[in-house]
Formats: C-alpha cells, structure tokens, sequence
C-alpha cells in the first residue's frame, strides 16, 4: 500500500515544483507563441531569404532534442561569458525548441485561411502586415488552438528536463525528497498526480476543442 | 573554443560507439512499441468491453506523463517494488512504454479514419468482423498511420538522450564525458552531437514527407 506520509510530510515541496513548473510552462508558451508566430510569417511572407531563415529555423530545432539545447545553453553559454541559471536556461530552451512545433502550427493554420480573405484585404488597400494582423492571424489562431493546446501540454511534460539544470520544477524537488527519504517508489507516484492535475484537464479540452473544430468546419 | 581538440579521431569514435547504443535502444523501443501499439489500438477501436476501458485508462495516464519520470520511475522505483532492470533494460522498457502509449493513439485513429461503408462492405460479402479487420481496415488505416508514425518515432529517437539521468552510455551521455574533460570542447562537441541527431532525423522526417504524399 502506498505510504501517503510521504505526500503529506513534503506538501511544500510538491505545491513549491507544481507552481515552478506552471510558472516555466507558462513562460514558455508565451515566448513560444511569440517566436513560433514570428516563424510563421517568416516563412510564408513574399521574402525568399525570409522563408529560407523560417525553414531553416523549424527544421532544425524540430530535428534535435530538447535536452542538448538546454545542456547548450547551461554548459557552452558560460565559456563564452554569458552565464544563465538553471531557470534562465531551461526556459530558454523550452522557448526555442517549442517555438519551431508552434511555428509549423501557426503557418499550417494560417495556410488553411482561404486565399480570398487576403487577397479581398490587400485590395481593400491594407498592407501585408495589417492584412495579416487583422484578417488572417485572427482566424487562422481558432484552427490553431487546438495543436497549440497540445504543445502547452509537451511544455509541461518536458519542463521536466530543467530537473537536470536544477531548477526547482516538480521533477526536481522529486529528486530532492527521494534523496532525503530514500524513498522512490510513493515519491515519484504522486509527483505524476501532480503532472496529471495538469495535463489530463488540458488534453480533455484539446480533445473537446477538436471535435467542436471537426463538426463546424 | 578548442575545436582540434574536441573532435579528435578518438572523440569522434567514441561519440559514434555513443550514438550506435542511441540508434540501438531506439530501434527496438520502436519495434515494440509498434506491436504492443498495434495491440492496444485495435482492441480500444473494436471496443472490447472493459478491456478497452482499462486500457484506455492506462494509455491516457502514460500519455499525460513526462517520459523523464518514467524513466526514473523504471529505473529507481522499480527495485523498491523487486523488479531489477540493467541501465539498458530500464531505459528500453521506459521508452516502450511510453511510445506504446502515444503510437496506440494514432493507431486508434488511424483505424477510425477508415470509412464505415468499408466495414460494412466487407461484412456483407461475407467476411467475419476479424476478417474485416484484418484484410480491409488494418491495411487502410496503417496506411494512414504512417506519417504520423514516422514523426513519432523521430520524436522517439530525440528522446533517447533523456536517458542520459540513468547514465546509459548513448550519444548525450559519451558527449557529456567529452565535456568534462576541457570547458573548450563544449560547443564544438554539442553542435556535433546536434547535427548528428539531425541528420538522421531530418533524413526520416523527408522520407514521411514522401510517403504521406504517397499515401494522399
């Protein structure tokens, strides 16, 4: 039978991750949405050398792991005098990495609204970045939404790796009390109920968001 | 930065010994996460009372898990309850498990993506329902599965290098060692490593683009 002293001797310690990963994902969504939407325009603006950065960007961070950007960021920053915590780094990485996975959402997104809406808006006399701004991103983002959903739910899986950078998160003070308690087993059980307190409600909603999307389109 | 000096022959040759155990672990997490997927697909789409429900229950949990506390949960939890695995065990055993459970989800969708006219064609030319499964809807829907597969398993090879926390001795890990002999060798030898992973992923991820144009 599982020993729940464990859950209630270290409550502190399990709400302290809970609320730094929240905290890491979250900043890391924002950060990714802004990088990957930047992508995406990147990507399809009528630029060649644009399009060529955008793809060169999603190509590459979608095809390395998460965990050499952030080993890249902890270890190689600092031989070259630019010195990020655990925090600062895991973060970063988690930006970068998921930025390239939103950048593909977006531009599939943005893709998907139908030509006749832009070409209507450029020849109504806006330009190409208030054509994008104010008739395509906005529909574009409710077909978005739900594979956005999903990379909020991999930003909070994967904001396990900062355990690693030691940044404080769930998985890290996980660590700390199985190596004060010398227990594993109960210590990792209920830090996975604390990862799903958050990642079953959100791939409910993106599953709902989905289904919703599929009936009305 | 000591380029030279970070990738010697010796350095390349042991990053490469790394990153054949990468290639290794990752082939047969692939090769048994696919059937135990297969499996676990085909039972929650045929709607198996109970069964399906379990194991609904079980891929949904898996699923919603990050891969690194499972792998810590194989490697260090396991012993407390008596199973014992090598750090190779643990790591494969992880990466199926947690694969299984992403891969049967596509295999669930994929099988659901084949149109129920199929079903009822096949049915009413007088196959039973596993005949109908097995000649008409599996070979439709992995079809489709394909693509999305594909990405899954590139997704899989990046995520060997998590098991870098238990010391499996992959590419990550003989970088690591690298890197604590000399501060210099940090840079030249992570944006090696890196494009070693990319090429190999890059190379699957163009190979899904061709097929899913194939399949479409």
């Amino acid at each position: 039978m599982l020993d729940f002293s464990i859950l209630t001797e270290n409550w502190d310690a399990y709400l302290t991750g809970f609320k730094q990963t929240l905290l890491v994902s979250l900043l890391a969504l924002v950060g990714s949405f802004a990088l990957g939407t930047f992508l995406a325009i990147l990507q399809i603006a009528p630029i060649k050398v644009c399009n060529w950065i955008g793809t060169a960007y999603v190509e590459f961070f979608r095809n390395i792991p998460l965990l050499i950007i952030a080993f890249f960021l902890y270890t190689a920053l600092p031989t070259l005098k630019i010195q990020l915590d655990g925090f600062q780094a895991g973060t970063l990485a988690l930006i970068i990495y998921t930025a390239a996975f939103i950048a593909d959402a977006i531009r599939a997104g943005i893709l998907a609204v139908h030509k006749g809406q832009s070409e209507a808006a450029r020849s109504s006399g806006l330009t190409y970045i208030q054509t994008m701004w104010y008739v395509v991103l906005p529909q574009a983002i409710k077909i978005v939404i739900p594979p956005l959903g999903n990379q909020f739910i991999n930003l909070v899986k994967n904001s396990s790796i900062l355990t690693i950078l030691a940044a404080g998160e769930l998985m890290y003070q996980a660590d700390l009390i199985s190596s004060r308690t010398f227990v594993t087993f109960e210590v990792y059980i209920f830090v996975a109920l604390f990862y799903l307190v958050i990642t079953i409600p959100l791939s409910s909603a993106v599953r709902y968001l989905e289904q919703r999307l599929a009936r009305t389109s | 930065m000591d380029i030279a000096g970070a990738l010697t022959a010796d350095h390349i040759k042991f990053l490469f010994k790394g990153f054949l155990v990468t290639l290794e672990v990752a082939a047969i997490a692939i090769v048994l996460s696919f059937i135990i997927a297969v499996v676990i697909g085909t039972i929650r789409y045929m709607k198996i009372p109970v069964l399906s429900q379990i194991l609904g229950a079980i891929v949904e949990i898996i699923r919603n898990l990050p891969l690194l506390l499972i792998i810590f949960f194989t490697f260090f939890a396991l012993p407390e309850v008596g199973i014992q695995m090598t750090i190779m065990g643990a790591a494969i055993t992880a990466l199926t498990v947690f694969e299984a459970a992403m891969i049967s989800e596509i295999v669930r969708s994929g099988l659901n993506s084949v149109e129920k006219g199929q079903i009822e064609a096949g049915r009413s030319s007088g196959l039973n329902y596993i005949q109908t499964l097995w000649h008409i809807v599996l070979p439709q829907g992995l079809r489709r599965m394909v693509p999305p597969m594909v990405s899954q398993f590139i997704s899989l090879l990046k995520d060997t290098s998590l098991a870098v926390v238990i010391a499996l001795p992959e590419l990550m890990h003989n970088a690591q060692v690298i890197n604590a002999q000399n501060v210099n060798y940090i840079i030249p030898v992570f944006v090696f490593v890196a494009l070693m992973y990319w090429i190999v992923n890059f190379t699957l991820s163009k190979v899904a683009k061709r097929l899913e144009l194939k399949v479409t």
